[in-house]
């Protein structure tokens, strides 16, 4: 009964146990109940995504009715993959958040941000798993809903221009992609991914089509923060609580490129649009200018946090570069890409999560020293720093392998080149905190500090470790990757 | 013992050596004990190897799969056993000799040192013993990043800046060239494995071939071939046992060997040759040779003479790789050993003069024969064995080098070894002739007597020069060993 229902109860664990987060009030019982639901749903996407692997995609229709009346759920090697990274990195920040939360949110309005944290889980996790277009843009809003007001409870009170920016650019992108989905259903009848997947190439040279695909492509960049339409993520992830930036650093982005490569690859995947539209060329262009112009911007940023927002900017730009080779090889390093950069980024954002609790600062000067006064903090910094360069035995490496081998299958030798230079720009932002860490000395007036509490540790440590582990075996992530690829590009159910 | 967990427990032996140093900081002794046991068990080790190569086997073993399609695979061939042997018995000399030196000289944050050096041989061992060229990488990197706590060891300014360099030439030439050229030779064979007679040959337009010889020679930033070679000046900001084991030898060594393993597995010998997409890469290495040393020649202080002095002898291996001939190669394996003992040599001698004397400057150390006779005998040989006159180790290098030269019909890169050497006595020669025959610089009070530097680096002097003058006359086994190489 459990087992055949587990699509379903993905999403709605974490949505019902929203509001009965709220009826909970004291913040530690909140924060219990919030963990065990996000371990439930880590599990969960586990067993699905084993489930994929054994048995392939499962579909699910809802309350029994069929599409396209009802709504299916389905779940393929890449949605299972996605959710398991949303899970994953929501079940570990949970360890991550007591403390963090605690000395960054208002005491009475913990239990509200935990249910918040849940309600904004559960839109991401029904973002991956859904095959119905509009039910899409629900959780769509839902997610996004609730992580402008995750923003804006930010200790800073720039949090609250930068949720306000968040929100204005978030709902563009919404509309944008709620009006391709209107196109679309103009001219197909259906909202469903499957169906739409095979009605779209019979109408896919109308002007409406066309229209809605620049609608939908415009709409989910802006989301997912490809430049030049990534201006709103810096002042988001640098001002919102610690623990809400590990978070939507790692899922929320993550989870719109899975929407980009769905629109991409699966709505339009009978439809020439890579190649023959162009899309694929105009976005190998913004990726590599995002790929460099938000890591030169990086080197720059005395506020670590925002510092680390610009060098996502300029992940995600690697991520639409596998994207855009729409090659098997690319599609790969994308997707590997979408994992390894999740975990390796909540890990850098969870030491500045320890940082701000114990020095209340994450300007470049409070680091200075710190690699004697927070050692295991540090010591993950660095390696976690080493996967955003992509050294080997790191999940970085593996990303930037199949990237660069794409490019090269391509023959385009010269984005092989890019690549490799914007990951030297990466050792230099990375760096810059490394010395400050190692070879400045504190501050003479610095307080004397204490390494973070142990479960900020674990959570650390757990992603850290996960940078490493994925980068030394990287046969298992990429075989779901090359896997998703392959299905996406040449079996394309 | 199993050759496949000897190669496997090279690799773990100095590892757990890193961990049980950083747990025995409390008790110096202890840790110094720890360092000399897995420094010997290392060598035990390599040495047990030695055997079962020589005799034509060639163990190997596959630790487990990265990428698809791709391991973390060892296998053991001649060249990799003498580039081990070579690391792994200096290793131990310089283990002696670091006791002495770094007590001496009242070195800070010395269980951290032991620790991160006992990490830099392990990966030493994993560039030489590894499989493929994906293994070869990653050690290659760990080797770039393990030692990069040693060079900035002091944590002054200076030795934060020569860091950078340090990380931004060697990462940056690594990742930037290196990297792209492993992966295109991916895309282009469908293997990364190293294979007698390479695995390239038909399997691209000469172009093709050439700029990925380019990007290997230069992307293995470790040969410091130039204009890439500024990291090595750099790294001489640290303490004298790294300068004078990794960045004479490890590090250094690895880079080079990296270039004959490329040139002969993965591009092979007789293929280079038929093509000649090498023939301006000697010319680099023989530009080099020269510009080099001219610098050391131009230098004063000590240590940065020797280091110029280093890039210098290390672009003679380049060049004999680049010769692309059975000789040349044999002759870069054979400059690689008989290098690497006299210099660390020469590298022991100017710690030994600054722990002792203080001084570390050439023109300071006027007179000072009479005080340190040994460290300048030893000095004295090893810088003839460096400009490779008998009966010292280093002329067989130059030999081979040579005879390479010829046979690949190039006669001008003869007269390049030849001039090189010559000039080489004009920096060398003058520190230990000085020392012996020039007076005391006025005013400056040299200790009575004999004074010299505390007895574990006396040791570790006295066994690396006997062993300069035992190289010249038993070479044999190392050069049956490299000849191997090619024996199908």
């Amino acid at each position: 009964m459990i087992a055949a229902n587990l699509p379903i109860l993905q999403v709605i664990a974490p949505l019902l146990s929203a509001p009965l987060c709220v009826l909970l009030r004291r913040p530690g019982a909140a924060w219990a109940f919030a963990l065990a639901v996000t371990w439930a749903s880590f599990a969960i996407a586990l067993t699905l995504l084993s489930q994929v692997l054994e048995s392939g995609p499962i579909s699910y229709e809802i309350g029994g009715w069929a599409a396209p009346f009802g709504i299916e759920y389905r779940v393929d090697m890449i949605s299972a993959f996605v959710l398991v990274i949303v899970s994953a990195i929501g079940s570990a920040i949970m360890l991550f958040a007591r403390h963090s939360v605690a000395s960054e949110i208002r005491r009475e309005r913990i239990y509200l941000f935990y249910a918040m944290y849940l309600l904004c889980l559960s839109g991401l996790l029904g973002i991956a798993i859904t095959g119905d277009t509009f039910n899409l843009f629900v959780f769509l809003e839902i997610s996004s809903l609730s992580s402008y007001v995750l923003i804006s409870l930010g200790q800073d009170k720039r949090a609250l221009t930068a949720a306000f920016r968040y929100l204005v650019m978030g709902a563009i992108g919404a509309t944008f992609y709620i009006i391709g989905v209107g196109l679309m259903y103009m001219m197909t009848g259906t909202l469903n991914i499957a169906d739409l997947a095979v009605r779209l190439p019979a109408v896919a040279s109308t002007t409406t089509i066309l229209a809605a695909l620049a609608f939908l492509t415009v709409g989910i960049s802006l989301k997912l923060a490809l430049f030049p339409l990534h201006a709103w993520l810096p002042g988001a992830y640098a001002y919102a609580p610690s623990m809400v930036t590990a978070f939507m650093a790692a899922t929320a982005t993550k989870v719109a490129v899975y929407i980009l490569i769905r629109i991409l690859f699966t709505i339009f995947g009978g439809v020439d649009v890579m190649a023959g539209m162009h899309v694929g060329v105009i976005l190998t262009g913004l990726a590599v200018i995002a790929m460099f112009a938000a890591s030169t911007t990086a080197i720059f940023q005395p506020n670590l946090k925002r510092m680390l927002a610009y060098s996502s900017v300029a992940q995600i730009g690697y991520i639409i570069l596998g994207i855009s080779f729409a090659s098997e090889t690319g599609l790969a390093g994308g997707i590997i890409h979408l994992f390894n950069h999740a975990v390796t980024k909540s890990a850098l954002f969870m030491v500045m999560g320890c940082v701000v609790l114990r020095v209340g600062s994450v300007n470049i000067r409070a680091f200075d020293g710190l690699g004697a006064r927070m050692p295991l903090t540090m010591a993950a910094f660095v390696i976690a720093g080493l996967s955003l360069i992509g050294i080997p035995l790191t999940v970085g490496f593996i990303s930037k392998w199949y990237l660069i081998l794409a490019a090269l299958e391509k023959g385009w030798w010269p984005i092989a080149v890019v690549v490799v230079l914007s990951s030297l720009l990466a050792v230099i932002y990375v760096w810059r905190v490394v010395e400050a860490a190692y070879f400045r000395p504190a501050a003479a007036d610095a307080p004397e500090i204490s390494e973070a509490p142990a479960s900020m540790l674990i959570a650390l440590w757990l992603m850290t470790g996960a940078s490493v582990y994925f980068g030394v075996d990287a046969t298992r992530t990429l075989d779901v990757a090359l896997g998703a690829a392959k299905l996406l590009l040449v079996d394309r159910i | 013992m199993n050759p496949g967990s000897a190669i496997l427990l090279a690799l773990a032996v100095p590892l757990t050596g890193a961990v049980l140093i950083s747990r025995t900081g409390f008790s110096p002794n202890l840790r110094e004990g720890v360092t000399l046991t897995t420094a010997g068990v290392l060598f035990a080790l390599v040495a047990s190897l030695f055997g079962e190569v020589f005799a034509g086997a060639r163990p190997e073993v596959v630790l487990f799969q990265m990428l698809p399609g791709l391991n973390i695979a060892f296998k053991v061939e001649p060249l990799g056993m003498v580039f081990a042997g070579v690391a792994s018995f200096l290793w131990l000399v310089t283990s002696i000799y670091s006791i002495g030196y770094m007590r001496g000289h009242n070195e800070k944050n010395q269980t951290r040192f032991y620790a991160f050096f006992a990490i830099a041989l392990s990966a030493a061992m994993g560039v030489a013993f590894a499989g493929n060229m994906l293994t070869l990488f990653i050690f290659y990197e760990i080797l770039t990043l393990s030692t990069f706590p040693l060079v900035t060891h002091s944590g002054s300014s200076a030795a934060k800046r020569s860091g950078r360099i340090y990380l931004g030439l060697l990462l940056g030439t690594s990742i930037g060239l290196q990297l792209i050229a492993i992966i295109w030779t991916w895309t282009l064979t469908g293997t990364l494995d190293f294979q007698a007679g390479g695995i390239l040959e038909g399997k691209a337009a000469k172009g093709v071939i050439g700029v990925l010889l380019a990007l290997y020679v230069f992307g293995i930033g470790k040969t410091a071939l130039m204009p890439f070679h500024r990291w090595l000046p750099a790294a001489m900001v640290a303490p004298t046992p790294v300068s004078a084991l990794l960045h004479a030898v490890a590090v250094v060594k690895a880079g080079v060997f990296t270039v004959l393993k490329v040139t002969v597995y993965i591009f092979g010998v007789d293929f280079l040759a038929e093509l000649g997409v090498s023939d301006w890469l000697q010319y680099i290495a023989a530009a080099t040779i020269l510009i080099a040393t001219l610098v050391a020649m131009t230098q004063n202080n000590l240590k940065a003479m020797l280091a110029y002095s280093t890039i210098s002898q290390l672009s003679y291996i380049v060049l004999g790789a680049m010769l692309v001939n059975e000789i040349s190669i044999v002759g870069g394996g054979m400059h690689l050993v008989m290098h690497a003992f006299a210099k660390i040599t020469l590298f022991f001698c100017a710690g030994a003069i600054m722990v002792t004397l203080h001084k570390t400057e050439i023109s300071d150390m006027k007179g000072i024969g009479r005080t340190m006779p040994i460290t300048c005998a030893a000095f004295l040989i090893a810088s003839l064995s460096i400009i490779g006159l008998p009966p010292f180790g280093g002329m067989w290098g130059k030999w081979y080098l040579a005879l390479g030269a010829l046979e690949a019909d190039k006669l001008v890169m003869v007269g390049v070894l030849m001039l090189s050497s010559l000039l080489s006595m004009t920096y060398l020669l003058p520190v230990p002739l000085r020392a012996f025959f020039s007076k005391p610089i006025a005013g400056e009070e040299l200790p009575e007597g004999i004074k010299e530097a505390p007895w574990p680096c006396l040791l570790a002097i006295a066994i690396t020069s006997a062993s300069i003058l035992l190289l010249f006359f038993f070479s044999g086994p190392i050069l049956a060993m490299l000849q191997l190489i090619f024996t199908r």
